[in-house]
């Protein structure tokens, strides 16, 4: 079983490990959103491609 | 860059670091010196020394860049770069989470280390605004990958300069945390340090796939919205912004 | 037209020749470097609050004097090429990229030795108890500046270029002369101890800070090249 002392030392290392999942968190939601707006754009240049597609036909 | 190999590598980063904290928790022994607060290196060491070799790796792909003119070479260097600038945060913040719980203040002058990661975190912020203040996209590039071997040369001169200076005053008081580790210890380290590679590897790789995507993405808009045949354009991805696309490709 | 390039040595000669005349046409600029490093002298005094300097900290005052020089003096003499247009017409002349940046070194390198000629005395007039220090000191100083020049060209090419120079120049060279002013530190702390000189690995700084140099006399001589040709 994991002794884990929570005095003052069990925080700092806490803190430690939680600023780097944070930190990673941040990445990921940045990431996510970058990746929601290219899934937007795609979105409108598949709709402009119809579109287009469309136009040809007539 | 496809997308199994993508997820094969981010599998292998999440096991390898879910095992390496657990190992830090569980296996590893407390340090004699320094009790539980030791368990910080296992994160910030690992953290440190990747995010050096990535900067270093920055610096030879800007070589391959500027040998190739490939301009994947140059979003390799940055996404390095730009990777190992995070990872510079974490090492600096949990660097000074550890300086606090070792010597009660937020920061301390005397670990050489500590001050030579700062400096080259410092210069490396300043690639951001470099690359923003030329708007010609050929010119950042070359400029950029200058910056990221000028930079990337720099970092072993400066490591040894402070080290030169410090442990001339103030012997290394961290010597007990790296020297003769007992093997538990080592086992958690390698597992970490495996564990954060791989993390860097992928976030690498993340990011370089989104900006492949973003690229391809502006080239079919191109495509769609000039009336006649679209010309051929250039794919490298635009790595800063700048003036919008002008007809000259 | 069957005329061969001119040598690389003759392209930079002129190119050095032509930088110094303006330089030294220009002889308003010794009483203002002198007037500079007085002034900043002066600052010094006050807000460190002392009237005599030794060991660190007289190392400290005088190495932030001269850095403060360099870098007015870089971004005089690069900012003054790029908008008088040197750059385009240097550009032209062939083998022109390796000659125009070793003038541009050469120039900050003579820049920074009359500006020490004058200020280096003058701080010993100021604020040192004994000049004993200041002779071993030359070497370190010259070092100091190859460094300076190297560093402060190479990086004011690629800021130059750029929109947000006059603090981006700075901003970039700063961090990477911090190897060089620790070096120089140690070694003028050293030589300007109050106890008398004292020569502790003085030729340990001479080689940290003749290594830098030649590092970064390598980084630009390979990359160049990259920052001229457009």
């Amino acid at each position: 079983m994991p002794a884990l002392p929570l005095d003052e030392a069990g925080q700092y290392v806490a803190a430690a490990y939680v600023v780097f999942v944070v930190l990673l968190i941040v990445y990921v939601g940045i990431m996510a959103t970058k990746l929601g707006r290219i899934s937007r754009e795609l979105g409108e240049l598949a709709e402009l491609a119809e579109r287009r597609r469309g136009e040809g036909e007539r | 860059m496809n997308s199994t190999s993508l997820r094969n590598l981010s599998i292998a980063t999440a096991v390898l670091i879910g095992a390496g904290f657990a190992l830090v928790f569980f296996y590893a022994p407390n340090d004699a010196d320094q009790g539980f607060i030791q368990k910080i290196f296992y994160l910030h060491v690992p953290l440190a020394i990747i995010a050096l070799a990535g900067f270093i790796a920055g610096g030879v792909c800007a070589i391959q860049h500027l040998r190739t003119g490939d301009g994947k070479w140059d979003a390799r260097s940055y996404v390095s770069i730009h990777t190992s600038v995070i990872f510079g945060v974490a090492v600096l913040v949990t660097g000074s989470i550890w300086a606090r719980a070792s010597w009660g203040k937020w920061w301390v002058w005397d670990e050489p280390t500590l001050v030579s990661f700062l400096i080259v975190f410092l210069l490396y912020a300043t690639y951001y605004p470099l690359r923003y203040a030329i708007e010609d996209r050929d010119r950042q590039a070359r400029y950029a990958s200058v910056f990221a071997i000028t930079a990337g040369a720099f970092v072993p001169l400066n490591f040894a300069a402070v080290r030169a200076a410090q442990s001339l005053v103030h012997p290394r008081t961290f010597a007990t945390a790296e020297g003769g580790l007992p093997p538990k210890m080592w086992l958690t380290f390698a597992v970490c340090f495996a564990g954060i590679a791989a993390l860097w590897l992928t976030l690498v790789r993340f990011e370089l796939t989104a900006k492949s995507v973003s690229g391809q993405l502006s080239r079919l808009r191109r495509a769609l919205d000039d009336a006649p045949p679209p010309r051929a354009s250039g794919t490298a991805a635009r790595i800063a912004p700048g003036p919008s696309a002008s007809a000259s490709s | 037209m069957n005329r061969t390039a001119p040598s690389t040595l003759a392209v930079a000669r002129a190119i050095l020749a032509k930088d110094l005349r303006v330089e030294l046409r220009t002889l308003q600029a010794v009483p203002a470097m002198l007037l500079f490093a007085t002034t900043i002298y002066v600052i010094f005094r006050f807000g460190l609050d002392r009237t005599e300097l030794e060991g660190g900290l007289a190392a400290g005052v005088l190495l932030v004097t001269i850095l403060f020089a360099a870098l007015l003096a870089i971004n005089r003499v690069f900012v003054a090429e790029l908008e008088q247009g040197g750059f385009e017409a240097i550009r032209l002349a062939p083998n022109s990229a390796v000659p125009s940046t070793g003038a541009k070194v050469a120039t900050l390198l003579v820049y920074l030795v009359v500006l020490e000629l004058l200020a280096v005395p003058l701080f010993g007039f100021f604020f040192l108890d004994s000049w004993a220090g200041i002779v071993p000191l030359v070497p370190v100083l010259l070092l100091v500046d190859v460094g300076l020049a190297t560093t402060g060209a190479l990086i004011s090419s690629m800021a130059t270029n750029s929109r947000a120079r006059d603090l981006l120049a700075p901003l970039i060279m700063l961090p990477l002369l911090v190897p060089l002013m620790i070096a120089a530190a140690s070694a003028a702390e050293r030589l300007l101890a109050a106890g008398g000189v004292d020569y502790d690995r003085y030729g340990l700084w001479l080689a940290i800070l003749g290594l830098y140099d030649l590092i970064f006399l390598l980084i630009g001589w390979a990359v160049f090249d990259f920052l001229l040709e457009d």
